[in-house]
């Protein structure tokens, strides 16, 4: 006898999820390995072990900055690929210099020293302890990781911006277009991003799992930036810090920013 | 039903082709877009958001004031809204499907719009306003199709239609209010963390909805020969004038906690907003036209005798939308970034393409609710 | 039995048929060789034992989502290490190992992805080192 109309269906439908489920476990993709120690690949020398913390941070001392000098941008910039689109709206950049007074608007005031107004004060995202951008990304392109560092996912990034709406301290940038032809110099060994995603520093952490210090760091001849753990008492930042006062960007706005100006 | 839409008088025709241009326009403009890449707005670093998510923010407002016909109808039984319910739920639909479309082509990346339903991210305002906002779209197609199906049939609407309809009454609510935590909820943006955005966002919306309705059920008098009912105008009217009464008394208080405090980091959003900072006066411009066309529109809708003269009505309500959409569709998003949090002043101002891509937008919102008013109009012949 | 609109119909049945088949009619005679991957890099060259991150049949099959799973533990697990099934470690890395021996992304990797129509989005960002030195 022919099925009845909902018969048909349940039988229909029965047999669609049965299709849909077989395949599912596969595309997990499950394939992770589990990391080894002494990484050896046939072209590569062997490289350091990574550099890990329990926290990161960083210091800055603007006071110890030659004017002029915008070395940790350029060597950020070219390490990242970060492109130049030589115009203000489309700009793209992860760490730039910027005047006390927009730096620190609550504690500046008319009658600052020149000494301290005409500082140039270093300002790139502050991995904050208690980040907006996290908490409003919708797909979690942006995520903290346990050692404190705020990620950027750019494969799974769409572009909404809602992040850089979030940020209080404008950190992040749009790729309005693609960066591609902006790139001065390419560094082969990072990738480039593509149109459409946000970016920002991501304290080289791609440098910390190669056992360097980020590129600013070690690019600055002064001295002036400093990097480390902060549950390590005898890093670099733990020393600067134990020295006297130290000032975040608007601390009073709870984001826990991690980096920490010394003036 | 949907039949009905392809036949009617040769106005209605143009009316739809003229539309469909509009829609092709943007549409072509919108591939521009996808290769060149967001820089193609006037969009930058600083004023990150534009007209697209202020379109957005507007229409959402439009979209949730649907409750304002279903609520008396459905709970305090108002007659009077009876025959346009449906017209509030269509303009809904639309209005949804309008804020659906202007988030997606303001995403860097849409092809991976799918990400926010692939990884749910529950602490995230923009996951939770996907969410309400398909809801919502969901809840008026199904009930507004099945009511009109119903209608045409002749027979009373089956009995799930009710508990779905008065389900939407809270979820419209919802869908502002979500949208303004979009806003309210931001750290760094001191123009937008105030308690009152929502409440403002409800206000505006319940004032510039039912005005839009308003002209909607004039026109469909005049061009439909649907009669909403005398007293179903004058009522909207008086909604929208109280609405419209309660968003400038909103407005007001924001500006007094500003100016009263003298805080600069509150003071600097409003000055911008109405003043305009060292010299960047565009956005204040427009505010002022903004002010007194509301000022104006609630002066002829508080008087009875101009708020009962139909001419008069569709002048006010006409300037009741514009004022609210220059005030919401520009007006919030921009100051909410100027200044910059480094203090620093950018000007944004749409592109040619940015604009066309809006219009080609607008114009797919108007012609889903002319073609739904359209088998409306046609099925109340029968 | 009368069919009404008869001309319409046969007529729409035809173009259907036509678009339908389009596939076939329009390639017929010209055929497409099939993918002429070439191996001959000089990274391989100096490799002892040839062999990928996995064998062959298995890259062949399921290298983007090997890649996938890469990505997924590279970026967002900060795993940069990858032990394939036959012990060997390798880094992960699209343009440091893959491309590492595969530096001949127009004569291989490009070979298959065109011939099956497949534009992968990966190198809008990873770096195809020939095109850069």
């Amino acid at each position: 006898m022919a099925p009845t109309r909902r018969e048909f269906l349940k039988i229909a439908g029965v047999s669609a999820i049965g299709l849909v489920l077989p395949p599912l476990p596969s595309l997990t993709g499950a394939q992770a390995g589990m990391p080894a120690a002494g990484v050896v690949s046939p072209a590569v020398p062997k490289p350091l072990p990574a550099l890990t913390a329990k926290r990161w941070a960083m210091t800055v001392e603007p006071r110890k900055c030659r004017p002029g000098c915008t070395d940790c941008i350029t060597a950020c910039h070219l390490e990242h690929n970060v492109p130049d689109f030589g115009n203000p709206k489309d700009d793209v950049h992860w760490i730039s210099l910027e005047r006390v007074e927009h730096i620190f608007p609550a504690e500046a005031h008319p009658r600052l020293p020149e000494s301290i107004t005409k500082l140039p004060v270093p300002a790139l995202c502050n991995h904050c302890e208690n980040p907006p951008c996290v908490r409003v990304c919708p797909t979690q392109a942006t995520f903290k990781r346990a050692d404190g560092i705020v990620m950027m996912d750019y494969h799974r990034c769409i572009g909404c911006r809602f992040c850089m709406a979030a940020c209080p301290y404008g950190s992040r940038s749009m790729n309005y277009r693609d960066p591609r032809p902006f790139i001065r110099k390419i560094n082969p060994a990072f990738p480039t991003r593509t149109k459409g995603v946000v970016e920002k520093c991501n304290f080289c952490e791609e440098r910390l799992a190669r056992g360097i210090l980020p590129a600013c760091v070690i690019a600055c001849k002064d001295k002036a930036l400093a990097f480390g753990d902060l549950e390590d008492p005898r890093s670099d930042v733990r020393l600067i810090l134990d020295k006297g006062l130290s000032l975040r960007r608007r601390p009073d706005l709870g984001t826990g920013p991690q980096v920490y100006y010394i003036l | 039903m949907l039949e009905k839409a392809l036949k009617g008088s040769r106005g209605y025709g143009i009316w739809v082709a003229f539309l469909l241009l509009l829609v092709a326009i943007g549409f072509f403009f919108y591939l521009r877009q996808l290769d060149y890449g967001l820089g193609i707005t006037g969009m930058s670093r600083d004023v990150s958001w534009g007209l697209y998510i202020a379109q957005f923010t507007f229409l959402v407002g439009i979209a949730a004031s649907a409750v304002m016909l279903v609520l008396p109808y459905y709970l305090h039984d108002f007659k009077a809204f009876g025959k346009i319910t449906i017209l509030g739920e269509f303009l809904a639909v639309s209005a949804v499907v309008m804020c659906i479309t202007f988030i997606f082509v303001d995403l860097g990346q849409p092809g991976r719009v799918m990400n926010v339903l692939l990884y749910p991210s529950p602490t995230s305002v923009l996951f939770w306003d996907m969410v309400v906002l398909n809801g919502y779209l969901l809840l008026n197609i199904v009930t507004g199709w099945t009511v009109l199906g119903c209608e045409k049939k002749g027979i009373p609407p089956p009995a799930w239609v009710k508990p779905l309809i008065i389900l939407s009454i809270p979820w419209a609510i919802s869908i502002h209010t979500v949208t303004a935590f979009i806003y309210s909820g931001l750290p760094g943006r001191g123009f937008w963390l105030t308690a009152i955005m929502a409440p403002r966002f409800l206000a505006s919306a319940f004032a510039s909805g039912p005005a839009l309705l308003i002209l909607f059920c004039l026109i469909l008098r005049r061009f439909g020969r649907f009669d909403a009912g005398e007293k179903a105008i004058q009522t909207l009217a008086k909604i929208v004038t109280y609405a419209l009464a309660t968003s400038i008394f909103f407005v007001l208080v924001e500006l007094f906690t500003a100016f009263y405090s003298q805080i600069p980091g509150h003071m600097q959003h409003h000055l911008y907003l109405i003043a305009g900072l060292d010299g960047h006066n565009v956005i204040a411009r427009w505010m002022a036209v903004s002010a007194f066309t509301a000022m104006a529109s609630l002066v002829l809708l508080i008087i009875p005798r101009t708020r009962k003269r139909e001419s008069l009505l569709a002048v006010a309500c006409c300037g009741v939308f514009l004022s609210l959409w220059i005030e919401k569709g520009l007006g919030l998003v921009v100051t909410g970034f100027v200044p910059s949090p480094l203090e620093t002043i950018t000007d944004y101002t749409p592109t040619g393409p940015e604009v066309a891509i809006t219009t080609g937008i607008w114009a797919l919102g108007l012609l889903i609710v002319t073609i739904f008013y359209k088998i409306f109009v046609s099925v109340r012949k029968e | 039995m009368k069919l009404y609109n008869g001309g319409k119909i046969i007529a729409g049945i035809v173009v259907f048929l036509i678009v339908a088949t389009f596939p076939f009619w329009y390639g017929r005679g010209k055929a497409v060789s099939l993918p002429d991957l070439k191996l001959d890099t000089p990274a391989i060259q100096r490799l002892k034992e040839k062999l990928c991150v996995e064998p062959a049949p298995f890259m062949r099959s399921n290298h983007m989502k090997l890649l996938g799973a890469w990505r997924e533990g590279a970026v967002r697990e900060g795993i940069r290490s990858y032990t394939a099934a036959d012990g060997r470690v390798f880094q992960v890395s699209l343009t440091g190992t893959c491309l590492e021996c595969h530096s001949n992304k127009k004569q291989f990797c490009d070979r298959c992805h065109d011939y099956t129509g497949a534009k992968p989005a990966c190198w809008n960002c990873h770096i195809i080192p020939e095109e850069v030195r």
